[in-house]
């Protein structure tokens, strides 16, 4: 193997390059595994000094909603990736929707996911919050679920309309799951 | 593979500049490496630099801000707040570690 001497880099964690850089992502999904996308990129982008805002909305408030949070679900219906426990083999459709599968399926990916090292949802938010995250929550989806703030988990900043939501991420880059 | 001279010392460092032989790196060398990223190392800096050293030895792999909170003791919050805006990376530079590899 052959060496060269190098004069020492200096690794360029470009701080400068983000200033500016915003990330604006709506999580509109209370499914578990739909959950998870918005959440672990919100983590890396704040990891990357990126600020961020996370906006919930509809099936979104799961993820929020103090009496929900703890608990989302993971279902098989209508999923044809759904992998067996073993082998390469899909869940027919048609047992999908036995009753107990959910619950199981659930239970899986919950297992999988803590298995990973990876927080449960309350205390994803939790973490991406000590990470300068900013957390809100849609105004019509609280008008629809009859919900206000004290429903919701404390870190959320406030309740916001869709159009205040676009003036605050003027300039950002925008995710929708 | 590319050898430097920091502080004196020859190591062995990546295109970017992190050191690649973890039995390279000391702590003389990783103040150079803090002052280099404009990190100003206090004992709680030393702490979680030492731990993540220490993590890395027994997990072959560098910490995530996740595990350094879970498992090291160092809250999320201070982490940003001692290496500001891109903990994970600045730690594991002055640390001499690879960048982590885990999402989260």
């Amino acid at each position: 193997m052959s060496t060269q001497t190098v004069p020492a880099v200096v690794p360029n964690f470009d701080d400068e390059a983000n200033a500016g850089r915003k990330l604006a992502i709506i999580c509109s999904k209370g499914n578990l595994d739909m959950a998870y996308p918005g959440l672990i990129l919100a983590n890396a982008a704040l990891g990357e000094g990126v600020e961020t805002h996370l906006f919930f909305t509809f099936w979104g408030f799961d993820m929020i909603l103090k009496s929900r949070m703890n608990d989302l679900k993971f279902s098989p219906v209508g999923n044809t990736a759904m992998h067996m426990p073993v082998g390469d083999m899909r869940v027919p459709a048609s047992l999908a929707p036995v009753p107990g599968m959910q619950a199981m399926a659930t239970k899986m990916m919950k297992h999988q996911i803590a298995g990973l090292g990876v927080p449960e949802v309350p205390e994803f938010l939790e973490q991406i919050v000590a990470a300068g995250g900013h957390l809100w929550a849609c105004r019509m989806s609280a008008d629809m679920m009859h919900v206000d703030e004290s429903d919701l988990y404390d870190d959320v900043e406030a309740i916001i309309n869709a159009s205040t939501f676009i003036e605050m991420t003027n300039g950002a880059q925008l995710l929708f799951i | 593979m590319s050898v430097a001279t920091i502080e004196g010392y020859e190591v062995h460092v990546n295109e970017e500049g992190f050191l690649t032989e973890y039995d390279e790196w000391n702590e003389t060398l990783a103040l150079k490496l803090a002052e280099n990223i404009g990190v100003e190392m206090t004992d709680r800096h030393w702490e979680i630099v030492r731990w993540l050293r220490a993590d890395f030895k027994e997990q072959g792999e560098t910490a995530t801000t996740r595990r350094t909170q879970t498992v090291g003791g160092f809250p999320t919050k201070e982490q940003f707040e001692l290496f500001p805006k891109k903990p994970a990376k600045k730690m594991a530079y002055i640390a001499g570690l690879p960048k982590p590899h885990g999402c989260v």
